[in-house]
């Protein structure tokens, strides 16, 4: 590798910059690091606003029919009539809460966020590839998130037919879908061009010495969601812009033929234009197909990178190298192919079929074994460690049995006759939220704490950590747990008065009590984290390059680093988790470093 | 060893274009042209997925396909695609051009794909104007014509079809304004022989797009054509 010959040769910063103005330096910036911040702190807000509209929600679950209170009375008496939420507000609220905490809150934070500014540091780059396509990705992002957060204020409100956006439901819905479709365009170029940029620098931009087996294994966790953003996402986009002509242009790709609505028939096959009805013909299934193309490999989007980031943590805490680090690495890619072969299994209920659901079946039992074996590689790192339970350890922790709840409990999701009776009901609900929430978020926070130092050279204060920790904990497993019981017991989800109106409820509904006190008490120990946050930027304890006493590159540049990164360009020596190295004179050895410490 | 004699060394080699976080010109034209090459990976699924809606509404209703088809005139779709394949071939002479550093070449052939592409453009919006006066653009609020017998599902068939040609139009047109900013890049005199990765990689897009058109031909104005003149 001639690259190796240039070792040291070109000093990170080879010319005096100009002093770029405010403007250039921290909102239009070309710094992958900058971008990283913006990125992580709008995903950040997101995630805030998304549980917000959940909190709302979850008052009319638990209590129907009263007064919300607190925001109540400052929503507009079209969506909340004397602080009681009307039905259709409700949707608008169930809708935004999936569009917003998946498409401008998860995959923002855990690839815009973690990825931008984690992955050049980690593969020892000045920059990502592309910084130009890197800003516009981060911008274009902005705009789809507006214009989602906009269309509460579009008469007839917001998108109210799901995050899923089924027709014909959605085909017919108010003005909001239309723009729910234009933020959704925005979204994907916004990911289709960061994914790009990502692969990129990934493959041309590694560091002299740093051989593929030789990643952080959150390096290749990134990849992997890189890869299926860029192959799930288009499909989708063709499907919305398919979706956008029926609802602007009249077209009927997804309206099938006579669709009544409010009991006027609207479509039909026969006839000419002399009836006065669209044309329908339309499969509303086809949307279904695309979107779910997307929309499964979109879970492992969320689910990679906090398992990349729970992988470093796991390693760095434990001081041991992560176990069986091949092996996580050929799940990576098993996995992100595989996903791409499961979609189907969220349309058992559209009677596609056994010969097509036994496919899908079975391709979903297999994609189980990857995701079992990086499970498996993490929680044997841990056996015979001598862990430090700091706070990043102690949500990466508890990463490991939520996500296995969450992934265990989708077992019976990825069989049709189970399926068929669970499909809809909150034990759907229990199920991917304990993999998205106290799963993949709990990795984010994680990594937020964990990385926290390298960004602004400081610490984040660890009595508030714990509380946030063991707050977060406990009011997660009180919202979730209790779905699985109320979705075993034929509870749907979707349902505006929480299921009150169907009798083989009655037994059920006290636990929408428990639940939505539950989301209020999560609401309220998030507060130590935003205090946290915000303190620590200015007086938390400082903090030198490696905090952790951590062995891959983003250690050995700056806290925080400066435009270029590092001093000098690194070398590379070694693999990713060399840490109790025996005979080595400390337990870590970084990457960087050429001789055993 | 010492940094000084680095940065003399970088500064003597050091080209304008060089982005400041790769190693050389060649690692950096070998990165824009993979970005590129994964830019159309997304652009063959995006496409795949309308392909999927024309797949799946073609097998649904082979007749009405085929009579709706049959109601395009060939020859403008015909010339189209000579015209496309011809910009193509300036388009791959201009990256000749380019990599031999013969400015004046490259400057002239952009000009002529750009030219070809937009001849096909207004050929295309001439075949959408008779498709207006005949009457067979589906919704809007137009009347939509067709025989009884196939009055719906040709609407479908040509649903698909303004949405597969009005993307790939619309690809045309950002081709251009790409084409328009090589020209710009070239007369600055930023195209050198060390330095093309831009008319390169504008060349993948363009090539790309004109694909696309060899699929749209047949797959929207040759299916069944037998069959209407049998009929």
């Amino acid at each position: 590798m001639d690259n190796v010959a240039a070792i040291g040769q070109r000093p990170a910063h080879e010319e005096p910059h100009e002093q770029p103005g405010f403007l250039r330096r921290y909102i239009f910036s070309l710094d992958h690091k900058v971008i990283g911040i913006q990125y992580a702190v709008t995903g950040l807000l997101f995630l805030l606003f998304g549980f917000t509209l959940m909190m709302i929600m979850r008052y009319q679950l638990a209590y129907p029919m009263t007064p919300v209170p607190l925001v109540g009375n400052l929503l507009s008496p079209a969506n909340a009539a004397g602080g009681v939420l009307l039905p259709e507000f409700y949707n608008q609220l169930g809708a935004m809460h999936g569009t917003v905490m998946i498409f401008l809150g998860v995959v923002p934070l855990a690839i815009g966020g973690f990825g931008n500014y984690l992955i050049p540091l980690q593969i020892g780059a000045s920059d990502m590839a592309f910084p130009k396509l890197n800003l516009m990705s981060y911008w274009v992002y902005v705009a789809g998130g507006l214009v989602m957060v906009a269309t509460f204020f579009v008469p007839g409100g917001s998108a109210q037919s799901g995050w899923t956006s089924y027709p014909p439901l959605s085909v017919i819905a108010s003005a909001g879908q239309t723009w729910w479709l234009i933020g959704m365009v925005l979204l994907i170029t916004s990911s289709l061009l960061g994914s790009i940029n990502f692969i990129v620098t990934i493959v041309q931009l590694r560091a002299p010495g740093l051989t593929w087996m030789r990643l952080p294994f959150l390096v290749w966790a990134q990849l992997g969601a890189s890869f299926l953003l860029l192959l799930a996402f288009p499909p989708l986009e063709a499907a919305g812009v398919l979706q956008l002509m029926d609802r602007v242009a009249g077209t009927s790709f997804f309206l099938p033929s006579g669709l009544v609505v409010s009991n006027r028939l609207m479509t039909t096959m026969t006839g000419t234009a002399a009836d006065g009805l669209a044309s329908g013909g339309g499969n509303p299934l086809l949307w279904q197909h695309l979107f779910w193309f997307l929309a499964h490999p979109e879970v492992y989007v969320l689910i990679l990178p906090a398992m990349g980031i729970v992988g470093e943590i796991v390693a760095n805490n434990a001081r041991r190298p992560l176990w069986g680090y091949r092996h996580m690495v050929y799940s990576v890619g098993f996995l992100s192919f595989m996903s791409m072969v499961v979609w189907a299994h969220h349309m058992y209920i559209t009677g596609m079929g056994t010969t097509l659901a036994a496919f899908f079946q079975t391709t979903t039992m297999i994609i189980s074994i990857p995701s079992i074996v990086i499970l498996t590689s993490l929680l044997m790192t841990l056996w015979g460690a001598s862990i430090r339970f700091t706070v990043p350890m102690l949500f990466a922790l508890a990463f490991m049995p939520m996500f296995g709840i969450g992934g265990l409990t989708g077992l019976p999701l990825g069989l049709a006759p189970s399926d068929i009776h669970l499909h809809d009901t909150y034990y759907v609900i229990g199920h991917f939220h304990y993999v998205v929430a106290p799963g993949t978020i709990f990795a984010l926070f994680a990594g937020v704490y964990y990385w926290f130092p390298k960004v602004t050279g400081r610490r984040m204060n660890d009595v508030l950590g714990h509380v946030h920790f063991w707050g977060s904990f406990i009011c997660m497993n009180v919202i979730f747990m209790p779905m699985f019981i109320q979705g075993l017991g034929g509870m749907n989800r979707r349902l505006y008065d929480g299921g009150a109106m169907y009798l083989h409820n009655a037994e059920l509904l006290k636990w929408n009590v428990v639940i939505g006190i539950a989301a209020w008490t999560l609401g309220l120990f998030q507060v130590p984290f935003i205090v946290n946050f915000f303190t620590s930027i200015r007086w938390g304890r400082p903090a030198d390059r490696n905090p952790w006493e951590a062995t891959t590159l983003e250690w050995a540049a700056p806290s925080p680093p400066g435009h270029g990164n590092f001093d000098t360009t690194p070398a590379v020596y070694r693999g990713p988790y060399e840490y109790s190295v025996p005979g080595a004179r400390r337990d870590f050895s970084p990457q960087s470093e050429q001789e055993p410490a | 060893m010492s940094n000084g004699a680095a940065v003399a060394h970088d500064a003597h080699a050091h080209h304008p274009a060089l982005a400041h976080h790769f190693e050389s010109l060649d690692a950096q034209k070998e990165a824009s042209v993979l970005g590129m090459w994964l830019f159309l990976v997304t652009e063959i699924l995006f496409f795949g997925g309308a392909l999927t809606a024309y797949m799946i509404y073609r097998t649904w209703y082979p007749d009405a396909f085929a009579v709706a088809s049959s109601e395009i005139a060939i020859l403008p779709g015909a010339i189209n695609t000579a015209v496309l394949i011809l910009s193509s071939l300036t388009m791959a002479l201009a990256v000749h051009a380019a990599q031999t550093g013969e400015r004046g070449k490259i400057l002239v052939f952009i000009a002529i794909t750009m030219v070809l592409g937009a001849a096909f453009l207004g050929i295309k919006a001439y075949e959408y104007h008779e498709k207006y006066v005949e009457g067979h653009i589906p919704g809007l609020g137009l009347p939509f014509r067709f025989e009884e017998e196939y009055y719906r599902p040709a609407q479908i068939f040509f649903s698909i079809y303004f949405v597969l040609t009005g993307l790939h139009a619309l690809h045309m047109i950002i081709g251009l304004g790409i084409m328009t900013w090589m020209l710009v890049l070239t007369r600055k005199g930023v195209i050198t022989p060390e330095y093309y990765a831009p008319i390169e990689i504008s060349g993948l897009y363009w090539h790309f797009v004109d694909i696309v058109w060899i699929f749209l031909f047949p797959l929207l104005y040759l299916i069944g054509r037998h069959v209407h003149h049998v009929g």
